[in-house]
């Protein structure tokens, strides 16, 4: 059964970044029995992993979420009260006005749940980025009467949906995002659907992201798009662009579920027995940038979330300045990993 | 902790057989490895067979692998069980036809 509460909430050990950095630099890979992943980018002269020329700016525009999934990242939910402002939003635009990042991509929490959220999307889509993705967990359109037009303002702002799902039967997507999720859900897609989201050769994207509901690595991106297509078409009647295959990285909620079902170890070995090389070259803190609700900057959301600030003169939104920040070294620890196994993970699926 | 014969740890070094016998082992894990590849039948397909084949092998290694290749492949736990009773109704099977010659026998010496 999903959680009720956050980590902070129940005042978890883990809820405090420094207890998990140190999980993840103790035990296993203390003492030697597995690589720590400097080590491990060292044996193909990889490191110090660098910054390249900026393509996404992604912005967390707050924690607070209507959900509370069992493995989420951020340990988002409902007693989340970290909002970003609007005079952190106005920083941001002024980075996004100037930016030379062909990707802006909202995230949360529900970002649809900061109070100025469309008030920020109607000026972000003045930039006229190519690209303009918001994170939404699907049932935020459902939700609440007021959420209820989300569809018709995405569309408006020819916004680029992208949503998770963890699998197409109720049974597994319940179990990890909460009770009643998946009909939520599928009453969103096809909401997004009959507006014209998702459909072959609409200009409206909509894609899913796909993570695994336990202590196992994504399986084929291709194939699992495949039994998605299939699944939800058949049973549904719902169509979609593009799966995205995200690994679960040890960090926050998940590194809680790994530790409690004694699962912690054998995940660490399956990263690091997938590590690709390959992977390394695409990763995708090196053309990220990611902005935390108080306007602090991040190779990544998960270095967000483990409060890893960037290696840079350049810490705030306020002292942004995107030709310091290219070629910064990148911060790393040893939930990298969970972004160079197989083909590799990103917030854009897979990147070998 | 008492002393087992199996060790779920030891599924990790399965590829150390190699260390022993290098030739055979690499053969071996060649083989395996084209075994699994997408053909006439899907991976998803194999895993499938490999779960239930694990299962009447009683093989523990290779329960906890095919369960996790299977989930990795979003394959859903009504599927592996189904898998699961195909190959126990073939190993029933195969005991119960068996009767057959029991029957044939006693035929044969008691009429």
């Amino acid at each position: 059964m999903a959680a009720t509460k956050s980590l902070q909430k129940r005042d978890s050990d883990l809820a405090n970044s420094n207890r998990q950095l140190e999980i993840l630099s103790n035990g296993i890979f203390k003492n030697g029995e597995l690589p720590t992943f400097k080590d491990k980018i060292s044996e193909t002269g990889q490191f110090p992993l660098k910054a390249k020329k900026l393509e996404i700016l992604q912005i967390n525009v707050g924690y607070m979420c209507n959900q509370v999934c069992d493995h989420c990242h951020v340990d988002a939910g409902p007693d989340r009260k970290e909002i970003m402002t609007r005079d952190t939003m106005r920083q941001c635009l002024e980075v996004i006005k100037n930016t030379g990042a062909h990707t802006l991509d909202l995230t949360g929490g529900a970002p649809e749940m900061n109070p100025d959220f469309r008030w920020f999307v109607e000026e972000a889509a003045k930039a006229g980025i190519k690209d303009f993705i918001v994170r939404s967990n699907l049932t935020i359109i459902r939700a609440n009467k007021k959420y209820y037009d989300l569809p018709e303002f995405f569309k408006k702002h020819n916004v680029h949906v992208v949503s998770s799902m963890p699998h197409w039967t109720r049974g597994k997507t319940d179990k990890q995002r909460g009770d009643g999720v998946f009909d939520k859900s599928i009453r969103a897609l096809q909401d997004l659907n009959a507006i014209g989201y998702g459909m072959p050769g609409s200009d409206l994207r909509l894609d899913l992201v796909y993570n695994p509901s336990g202590a196992f690595l994504p399986g084929d991106q291709v194939a699992m798009e495949k039994d998605f297509k299939k699944a939800l078409k058949d049973d549904f009647d719902i169509q979609f662009h593009n799966l995205f295959a995200i690994t679960n990285l040890p960090i926050a909620r998940f590194l809680d579920f790994l530790i409690a079902s004694e699962n912690y170890e054998d995940y660490m070995y399956s990263l690091v027995e997938a590590y690709n090389p390959s992977a390394v070259k695409n990763v995708m803190c090196t053309n990220t940038l990611s902005i935390s609700w108080d306007g602090y900057l991040f190779d990544c959301d998960f270095n967000q979330m483990l409060d890893l600030p960037v290696n840079s003169k350049a810490k705030h939104i306020s002292e942004y300045n995107e030709e310091l920040l290219e070629g910064r070294n990148i911060v790393i620890s040893q939930h990298c990993y969970g972004c160079t196994a197989g083909a590799g993970s990103s917030c854009q699926g897979v990147v070998a | 902790m008492s002393k087992t014969y199996y060790d779920p740890a030891d599924l990790r070094k399965f590829g150390k057989i190699t260390e022993w016998n290098e030739e055979l082992g690499n053969k071996f894990f060649d083989y395996y490895g084209k075994v699994f590849e997408e053909g006439a039948l899907t991976a998803r397909e194999k895993s499938l067979i490999a779960l239930a084949v694990a299962h009447t092998e009683q093989c523990p290694y290779c329960i906890d692998a095919y369960t996790k290749d299977g989930l990795q492949r979003g394959i859903t736990k009504e599927e592996m069980m189904e898998a699961i009773h195909v190959g126990a109704a073939i190993k029933s099977g195969a005991t119960l036809v068996h009767g057959v010659q029991m029957m044939n026998k006693v035929n044969k010496l008691d009429g």
